[in-house]
């Protein structure tokens, strides 16, 4: 749950960016437009999850998937994201998966020294990974309390 | 070519890196909705991905149809006109409603009076 209202707003540097990215070079963008796009996009979002909600509820499932979500934006007459989201999640899921393996190939690597040097160092990678861990936990503490 | 160099491929999808929108707020947003229990990865990164494309798709949608197009300028006024004349942006209108002048507002105002009156 967010603690304070300004919580629920997008950062306006990145909102910034992206509307100067989608429009042709040198428009001029009000800062009233620019706020009135960035709260647009914060009322979009609770749209697409509401949406994408109902779907999990209707197949009784707590969680929302990825499916749930192309579904809300067929729902909410945005087709035409759905072909640029699926790019984006492949590649996403592509990256995720890429960090993972350079990630255990690096620990293995790290074993492996570790095996033929003294032990000190790797007192110290433990308790990196610990600490590397920990903010994932809290995260799921965080969904289930809801 | 059909076949993407390995390095290069990763170099693109590195560079498309998505998004820029933190995921963390977005997360925070969709969990403001009272009935949302839990977000998968997958769908809180397509929900983030999606405003992106959202906001674009708002701005272009209403520099392309504003008044402000050969100024090169894009006002609040052309976002209320998209939320109020676009289908898909229809569910915009509550917060971007189009400002009238106050002379217009009282005078709509008085014509309601009249009409309550004649009940």
């Amino acid at each position: 749950m967010a603690e304070r209202p300004e919580d629920l707003n997008l950062p306006n540097a990145v909102i910034t960016r992206i509307i100067k990215e989608a429009l042709p070079d040198g428009v001029n963008v009000s800062k009233e437009a620019r706020r009135a796009i960035s709260q647009a996009a914060s009322v979009f979002v609770l749209y697409a999850t509401s949406c994408a909600n109902n779907f999990a509820l209707k197949a009784k499932r707590k969680t929302l998937n990825a499916g749930d979500v192309l579904a809300a934006m067929e729902e909410m007459e945005f087709e035409r994201f759905l072909e640029p989201l699926r790019e984006a999640l492949e590649v996403y899921k592509k990256d995720q998966k890429g960090k993972k393996e350079v990630s255990e190939q690096k620990r293995k690597d790290k074993e492996k020294k570790n095996d033929s040097e003294n032990d000190k160092s790797r007192e110290d990678e433990e308790e990196e990974e610990q600490r590397m861990e920990e903010p994932e936990e809290e995260a799921d503490e965080e969904e289930v309390e809801n | 070519m059909s076949q993407a160099k390995p390095d290069k491929d990763s170099q693109a999808s590195e560079a498309k890196k998505a998004i820029s929108l933190p995921i963390s707020r977005v997360k925070l947003i969709m969990k403001s909705s009272p009935d949302v229990s839990s977000i998968n990865q997958d769908a809180l990164f397509l929900t983030t991905k999606a405003t992106e494309l959202f906001v674009q798709h708002l701005a272009l949608t209403s520099f392309n149809n504003g008044s402000g197009r050969e100024a090169n300028t894009l006002d609040y006024s052309d976002l209320a006109k998209t939320a109020e004349e676009t289908d898909t942006f229809h569910f915009l209108t509550d917060i971007l409603p189009k400002k009238i002048l106050a002379r217009e507002y009282l005078k709509s105002l008085e014509q309601m009076e009249d009409e309550d009156a004649d009940f």
